[in-house]
């Protein structure tokens, strides 16, 4: 990789952050041309990827055979649950998604060689191993929304419009976040890798479907606590125009954009002070 | 690793030296021994895998509870029965390694990087070999990874335990374990073969994925396999994936008692003999195609 001067402090973040996304790109593009260069295996595993999340679906639909409401949502319903979680979990893993294997990096200490590099750290390490295959959940999540919106025969109000493509968006901040808080973890703990799927990919489980069905003490952690509630039960309520069982404020349907901001943020620092902690094996 | 042409050895793994059967056995069980120990190693990675496997429980837990609710008795389950399906699901998912893993990550590496040549020069056969290793690993992943989702689940939800007088309830829990042990090497025979296919792909991520998808549905890991439509949850129930999950769980549950128990073990102990078989011409394929390659 062409090693670039760093540009000057004085013009703010923005270079830097420019400097930072083409390290991904460069990072990201290679993995890409290493994935592609076996060809079969890299359609299996995108089909795979799909295929293995398109699983929750059709266990979802099977539920569905045996009643028509769950937690006294309906199938469409539930499958706008599950368009978004996916999607928004997918964007998330597809950018940052690398992030999970931090700390076998982190043993093996090949995190020093991305840190004597000229290009930020956090670049370098979400596109390390970058997975075009990860697409797979995204489309397969895609088509699930799509046929859920079909079945729904909602209003398309620019209000409703607004909330979804925010969900999306704000969505995938939040789970990327996620990712980036346990990468920072993995720095301090880092055989600990598992824990954060329990975040991630529990979360994402969690929230294909409705918020009805958990007890009560579960739902107020994910609002209070790891804000997933806010990746999509508590817009899909606004778009969906159900009442809102939880007893929470009204505006918190709303409140995703700030909850995305509040994680982005808390991760940062999380990152930057994992970062500033790290002491290498020193052998 | 030196090329084959100038190599002086015999280009095929020699025939396995055996001095009679029991040394081999003690062979193999040293190897099993030795994975047990070296899962063992990684306490943190024990530690936060069980907590993701609870976790896990709790989310699939409410749901089905939520389904139940709605129709009490469904697929024959009652709500304590379903519930105990969840977290003794989330208990088996490591040791008969339900999403593929174990002795995979290992093999696959050693093909790609084509340290397996060094393995076929040992005196022993390949499948049994890794065979060992696989069950030495879920023995450990059972008492580890096992426990704590049983205890946690135990503790929040009412489970069914194996009832009866003391007599049918450790003849429940010894049939348990002994059709634990038969989905491990079921689960084992299908990711071996899945595994081996990276002599021909270089790559058997693909694959492995597949198989994935293939053992999470019909092991009825997702959804007790009764559940499914009626036609399909016929067949299902013959296939390998069944003696997974869906066959221990029915041991445990004493669903399956009398001469179903016998039935559903059978299944299990016929489906081992024709995969491991199947896995040992694939085997002999594969160690002819690794000499062609040149190492």
């Amino acid at each position: 990789m062409p090693a670039r001067a760093p540009l000057p402090d004085r013009l703010g973040a923005l270079p830097r952050i420019l400097e930072a996304l083409r390290a991904y790109r460069l990072v990201a593009g290679m993995w890409l041309r290493a994935s592609l260069a076996y060809r079969t295996s890299f359609w299996l595993t995108t089909i795979g990827n799909a295929v293995t999340s398109a699983l929750d679906f059709v266990i979802i639909a099977i539920m569905f055979l045996h009643t028509t409401a769950l937690g006294g949502w309906t199938l469409p319903q539930v499958a706008f649950l599950y368009g978004t979680s996916g999607m928004t979990l997918g964007l998330a893993d597809l950018a940052v998604g690398s992030l999970d294997q931090l700390g076998q990096r982190v043993r093996d200490g090949s995190v020093d060689t991305v840190l004597v590099r000229p290009a930020a750290a956090l670049a370098q390490l979400s596109a390390d191993r970058f997975a075009l295959r990860r697409t797979g959940r995204v489309v397969q999540s895609a088509l699930i929304l799509l046929w859920a919106v079909s079945r729904l025969h909602l209003d398309w109000t620019a209000g409703r419009l607004l909330v979804t493509v925010l969900l999306l968006v704000c969505g995938s901040v939040i789970f990327g976040s996620v990712f980036v808080a346990g990468a920072a973890f993995q720095f301090v703990a880092a055989d600990a890798a598992e824990v954060q799927n329990s975040v991630t990919y529990g979360g994402a489980t969690m929230l294909q479907y409705p918020p009805t069905i958990f007890a009560r003490d579960l739902v107020r952690g994910v609002v209070y606590g790891v804000p997933l509630a806010f990746v999509n039960w508590l817009p899909a309520m606004y778009v969906l125009g159900l009442p809102d069982t939880l007893g929470l404020p009204g505006w918190f349907r709303f409140a995703s954009p700030a909850a995305a901001l509040l994680c982005a943020t808390a991760a940062g620092l999380a990152w930057r002070a994992a970062l500033r902690s790290y002491r290498s094996t020193g052998s | 690793m030196t090329s084959a042409v100038d190599d002086v050895h015999p280009p095929c793994p020699p025939p396995p030296v055996r001095a009679g059967v029991f040394p081999a056995l003690g062979l193999y069980a040293a190897v099993g021994r030795g994975s047990f120990r070296r899962y063992a190693t990684y306490r943190a990675a024990t530690w936060s895998g069980a907590f993701t496997n609870t976790v896990f429980g709790f989310f699939i837990a409410y749901t089905y509870r939520a389904l139940w609710e709605v129709r009490p008795h469904l697929g024959g389950y009652d709500l304590s029965a379903a519930l105990t399906y969840v977290w003794l699901g989330q208990a088996l998912l490591m040791p008969v390694a339900a999403m593929g893993g174990g002795i995979q990550d290992d093999l696959e590496a050693r093909i790609s990087n084509g340290d397996i040549a060094v393995d076929l020069y040992r005196p022993v056969d390949q499948q049994a070999w890794w065979l060992a290793g696989d069950l030495g690993r879920a023995g450990y992943h059972l008492l580890s990874r096992g426990v704590m989702p049983l205890l946690v689940g135990g503790l929040f939800f009412r489970l069914r335990m194996p009832a009866g007088g003391f007599a049918e309830a450790a003849l429940t829990w010894c049939c348990f374990l002994v059709s634990v042990m038969f989905a491990v090497t079921v689960s084992f025979a299908l990711r071996y073969m899945a595994s081996l296919t990276g002599f021909w792909l270089l790559d058997a991520r693909g694959v492995r994925q597949i198989t994935l998808v293939l053992g999470m549905f019909f092991s009825g890991f997702l959804l007790p396999l009764t559940l499914f439509p009626s036609a399909l949850a016929q067949v299902a129930q013959h296939l390998p994936w069944a003696g997974m999950v869906q066959i221990p769980e029915d041991v445990f549950l004493q669903r399956r008692t009398g001469s179903a128990l016998l039935a559903g073990l059978g299944l299990q102990l016929g489906w081992i003999v024709v995969l491991l078989g199947a896995g040992q011409l694939v085997q002999r394929a594969a160690a002819a195609k690794v000499v062609v390659q040149g190492g």
